[in-house]
């Protein structure tokens, strides 16, 4: 077989750069992303040094952002599959069948590194991003999520990053004309200087037909489709992959461009639905290295791609910089050789630039010409497969930071004092309504949202089908700081529930691990434990993980984020009579609580603002509990029983409830059967985020009947009291604890975030 | 009667407006690409919200170059009822088939939330089936949603009662709380809020379903179809 000779002298467009020697001499592969070791296997694979092009390709795919290096041996842990999963990880997203011969493929991922620098492109180009990988897989997008976390909104900057990256969601989102029908933002100190933004993007298809991101078929034509390639978000990859973004440069960050990401979403959309598509795959991270290399490792076989060909925005462009950039809405499709005529008319129709550049080969090899040269020659296995994995250091066991810290108690006040305390916390900004952020997203467009944000879930209606998804994301950076294992966990438990609360039977998960420095043994084992609490909970719950993403190195100035994963989740309603919100729908109703009456304030906000710091472990979870609690909420809401329902998180019951009265405007008075010993106790039954616990409105007859088959299925319920008036009232044995009125109640929830933000006048809105 | 819905690239509510359509009054409707110019077959044309060539420039600045807008000309002469939604009525206002301008909302930001609005003429071909008076909600969903004329167009509009819907709480900073305008013929309405996004109880309002059956009536009022008159086919719907 003739040995295809690699360029190693300077070639066309590639003068200036360092040859092979140099690389090695100088040890400018450091800067490529690769350390000495990794290196030496990239030089031990070849059988050669490698030249410029080929140590960069092998330093982006080698980055921890493409190769998940740090974590593939633990995120193995996840339980991946079910009768349900129809596309586990390791595809463009994730993929359930919804029943009615339906799927829905979906997938979150994070965007922090570039929000942190220029928030309004970093989170516009990561609802560009994750779009794309849903409709590579041939569905078409029906939802967008977000979960955000910054820093106090006391502080400049925080405000600029927040005010930004809503606005660059919203610039993005409702352009391309999908709705953005939920999220949580949530502000800690941890995230001041790195703030998390994870995009989560669903869409549906016919179960049959999905697409995939593989380079098969020996001469089939592989094409580049979309914008033009240029010099921007060059490294990005390596940039996500490295600490500290106040050290990053601004020009990494990619710049979005939604009308021509929508124009790519419907050209692409029909180019699948002709059936001559082979595999289809976004340009992301990693632009061209990565789809083709990832394409072709996908089909296990090569590809050879004639760089010439690749249509760019400047003269002059090196091979390197075109493998390397990050320009958006770019996508790479390889046809059915003979049908290329069929892509060329469907992207003609809808302006978009398509430019063949090369075709799949049989031999395994990632193959580059450019200006009659080969650049680039190397095994496709040792770019993707062969990837180094890294059992990084962990600490033995995790020091729990929260069980030195003094547990804080109350002081023993009057009623107006507790009122205070409950008023506090619906004013915190991670509680507070977020109607400062979701009028700012197009929450309706499509016509299918039948919930949009502000309740546990979002219900969303299938195209043509008598039954909607739920769609939820959680993850509490505070309870994986206190206890990794036992948030992780919660993560999972809490979105399920979520989902459950909104007449939903829980299908599957995504997930974005954002933590700090893999290369720190105490934060590894953050993540180790965080890892296979969630599997415990995914085990639990039969939602198996089936996309995802990993966000290392969110540290900044020494001090890494919380170890936050976020879990979004999807579920199925497959009667449309099962949607259930949780605002009270009316007076007289009773209140049930379902789960256990906790006053354990491990983890809670509450204690966390006493002590200004996360207190104690985290909340309490048996996951067994867990699940009879959820299957027990799933089957009264099919009865036809249940008017509305809230899952108890942040701030505990009596916010819980407090949210439910304001968002229906209908007040409650609920009475705890117990007598507290003290301020402590009492401030725990109030505020304790004790987990499996959803608050349910049902109708009075029907209590009492619904409380024996909670015992019966060996759940915890109980009858709280009933809905009415206009304020909220709590109180135990011993008599009325507090007495919040609806309308300063609503004052707070509702006016924290516009105050926090100086808002333009609230005017078109109800008076806060 | 027979529907057309123009897509130009960027629209994203054309097929909600066809679906709405569809769900309200089971009329036939098509969904037509903006290079077509040929739109006799139409008694009612709408051009839909979304990002027409993703506002660039200005919001409808470039969709008002298309040959389907030439259509939408012919199409007014010949008398048929032209209804465009936020985008569409950006286009309409760019085209000059309107009067006045939309400008970036006076606090800056995209607004999307139920907006409550008052019929202030109830005897246009869109407003037939309101009360006058009434006050409905319909969604909006803009960035670009401030309506904005001269002193001398306010006043015309005021006393032609070409104002056709008003904000109860105006959102956007617009001249006189204007959410809705007629065109000098009365068969041209652009309204920012999103009619098609208020036609079901799940979607929080059925309002927006009375514009819908509103033109229906009235071409069913001005006797046989249009279309069938002016191409001599059968009547369709």
């Amino acid at each position: 077989m003739a040995e295809v000779r690699v360029q190693t002298k300077a070639a066309a467009g590639t003068s200036g750069q360092p040859t092979p020697q140099e690389i090695r001499e100088q040890r400018r592969y450091l800067e490529l992303g690769l350390t000495e070791a990794e290196y030496e296997r990239v030089c031990e694979r070849l059988g050669r040094l490698p030249n410029y092009v080929e140590a960069g390709l092998f330093g982006v795919l080698w980055s921890e952002h493409c190769s998940y290096k740090s974590s593939k041996i633990h995120l193995r842990k996840f339980p991946t599959s079910g009768p349900q999963v129809l596309q586990g990880p390791g595809e463009n997203a994730g993929v359930v069948d919804v029943g009615g011969g339906l799927a829905v493929a979906f997938k979150m991922e994070s965007h922090n590194h570039p929000s942190a620098v220029e928030p309004y492109q970093g989170a516009a180009t990561g609802v560009g991003g994750i779009l794309r990988d849903v409709f590579t897989m041939g569905a078409r997008p029906i939802a967008f999520l977000d979960s955000l976390r910054f820093g106090p909104l006391t502080d400049d900057r925080t405000r600029y990053l927040f005010a930004n990256v809503v606005a660059g969601i919203g610039g993005y989102g409702n352009c391309v004309g999908i709705p953005t029908v939920g999220g949580e933002t949530v502000f800690d100190e941890s995230y001041r200087h790195n703030p998390l933004v994870n995009a989560m993007c669903v869409g549906v298809l016919e179960a049959d037909k999905m697409a995939k991101g593989a380079a098969r078929g020996v001469g089939n034509p592989v094409f580049v489709v979309g914008a033009r390639t240029g010099r921007d978000g060059i490294h990005g990859a390596t940039f996500a992959s490295a600490e500290d973004p106040t050290e990053k440069e601004r020009s990494a960050v990619q710049v979005g461009d939604p009308f021509l990401g929508k124009l790519l979403m419907e050209a692409c959309l029909e180019l699948i639905a002709t059936g001559a598509v082979v595999g289809i795959q976004d340009m992301g991270a990693a632009g061209l290295t990565s789809s083709s290399a990832e394409m072709a490792a996908r089909a296990g076989g090569g590809l050879e791609l004639d760089l010439d060909r690749v249509p760019v925005r400047e003269e002059g462009m090196t091979p390197y910089e075109m493998m390397l950039s990050e320009s958006q809405e770019r996508m790479l499709v390889v046809m059915e050789k003979g049908r290329e005529e069929l892509a060329f008319s469907i992207l003609c129709k809808w302006g978009l630039e398509v430019a063949e550049i090369g075709r799949v080969t049989g031999d395994g090899r990632l193959r580059l010409r450019f200006a009659g040269e080969v650049v680039a020659d190397v095994p496709v296995a040792a770019l993707v497969d062969e990837a180094p994995v890294y059992d990084r250091p962990a600490d033995a066991k995790y020091v729990q930071p929260g069980l030195t810290v003094a547990k804080p108690e109350p002081a023993a006040g009057d009623a107006d004092a507790w009122a205070q305390y409950l008023l506090t916390l619906l004013a915190h900004p991670s509680i507070a309504d977020k109607r400062w952020v979701y009028r700012q997203y197009d929450t309706s467009v499509r016509t299918a949202t039948q919930v949009g944000p502000g309740s546990d879930a979002a219900v969303v209606r299938l195209p043509g089908a008598e039954r909607a998804v739920a769609l939820a994301t959680d993850g509490n950076g505070r309870y994986v700081y206190l206890n990794p294992r036992r948030g992780g966990a919660i993560a999972v438990a809490e979105a399920a529930r979520n989902l459950v609360a909104s007449g939903a039977k829980p299908l599957a998960i995504t997930d974005c691990l954002n933590f700090g420095n893999p290369e720190k043994p105490a934060v590894m084992r953050q993540f180790i434990d965080a890892v296979e609490g969630m599997a415990e909970a995914c085990r639990a719950l039969d939602t198996p993980v089936v996309s995802g993403n990993v966000s290392f190195y969110n540290e900044s100035q020494g001090q890494d984020i919380f170890p936050t994963p976020v879990v979004g989740a999807l579920g199925v309603i497959e009667d449309l009579a099962h949607v259930t919100e949780s605002a009270f729908c009316t007076a007289d109703s009773a209140i049930v609580l379902v789960g256990p009456i906790d006053s354990a304030l491990d983890g809670s906000l509450f204690w966390q603002l006493l002590a200004g710091q996360p207190a104690g472990d985290a909340p309490p979870l048996d996951l067994a509990l867990e699940r009879r609690v959820q299957d027990l909420v799933q089957s009264l809401i099919r009865t036809g029983r249940v008017r509305s329902a809230h899952d108890v998180s942040d701030g505990g019951l009596a916010v819980a409830l407090t949210e439910m009265a304001i968002a229906g405007g209908v007040g409650a008075e609920v009475t705890l059967p117990v007598t507290p010993r003290d301020a402590l106790e009492r401030a725990g039954l109030l505020f304790s985020e004790a987990q499996s616990r959803i608050l349910l409105e049902v109708d009075g007859a029907s209590a009492e009947v619904i409380v024996q088959e909670a015992a019966q299925a060996g759940v915890p319920a109980l009858v709280l009291g009933k809905t009415g008036g206009d304020a909220v009232i709590i109180g135990g044995d011993d008599g009325v604890w507090l007495t919040l009125p609806l309308a300063s109640a609503r004052a707070a929830y509702e006016g924290a975030l516009p105050q926090a933000m100086r808002a333009p006048s609230a005017r078109g809105e109800a008076d806060a | 009667m027979r529907w057309a819905v123009i897509v130009f690239p960027g629209s994203n509510c054309d097929e909600d407006a066809a679906l709405a359509i569809d769900r309200v009054l089971g009329d036939p409707v098509d969904l037509v690409w903006h290079d077509r110019s040929d739109l006799s077959a139409y008694d009612a044309i709408i051009l839909p919200g979304g990002f027409s060539y993703g506002d660039y420039l200005r919001s409808g600045a470039i969709a008002r170059f298309a040959p389907a807008i030439a259509g939408v000309r012919a199409a007014v002469q010949r008398g048929a009822l032209v209804l465009g939604i936020c985008n569409g009525f950006q286009v309409l206002t760019e085209a000059g088939l309107l009067p006045g301008a939309l400008l970036v909302n006076d606090h800056l930001q995209f607004r999307c939330e139920l907006a409550e609005l008052r019929v202030e003429n109830a005897e246009t071909p869109f407003t037939l089936d309101y009360a006058p008076g009434a006050r409905i909600r319909i969604p909006i969903a803009h960035r670009d949603g401030r309506y904005h004329a001269d002193a001398a167009t306010l006043s015309q509009l005021q006393r032609e009662r070409r104002a056709v819907l008003r904000y109860v709480q105006n959102p956007n900073g617009s001249a006189q709380d204007i959410a809705a305008v007629l065109g000098a013929n009365g068969r041209i309405l652009g309204l920012m809020p999103h009619p098609e996004r208020a036609v079901a109880e799940w979607m929080r309002s059925t309002d927006g379903a009375r514009m819908f059956t509103s033109m229906h009536r009235y071409v069913e009022q001005q006797g046989a179809s249009l279309a069938a008159s002016a191409e001599g086919v059968g009547r369709l719907g």
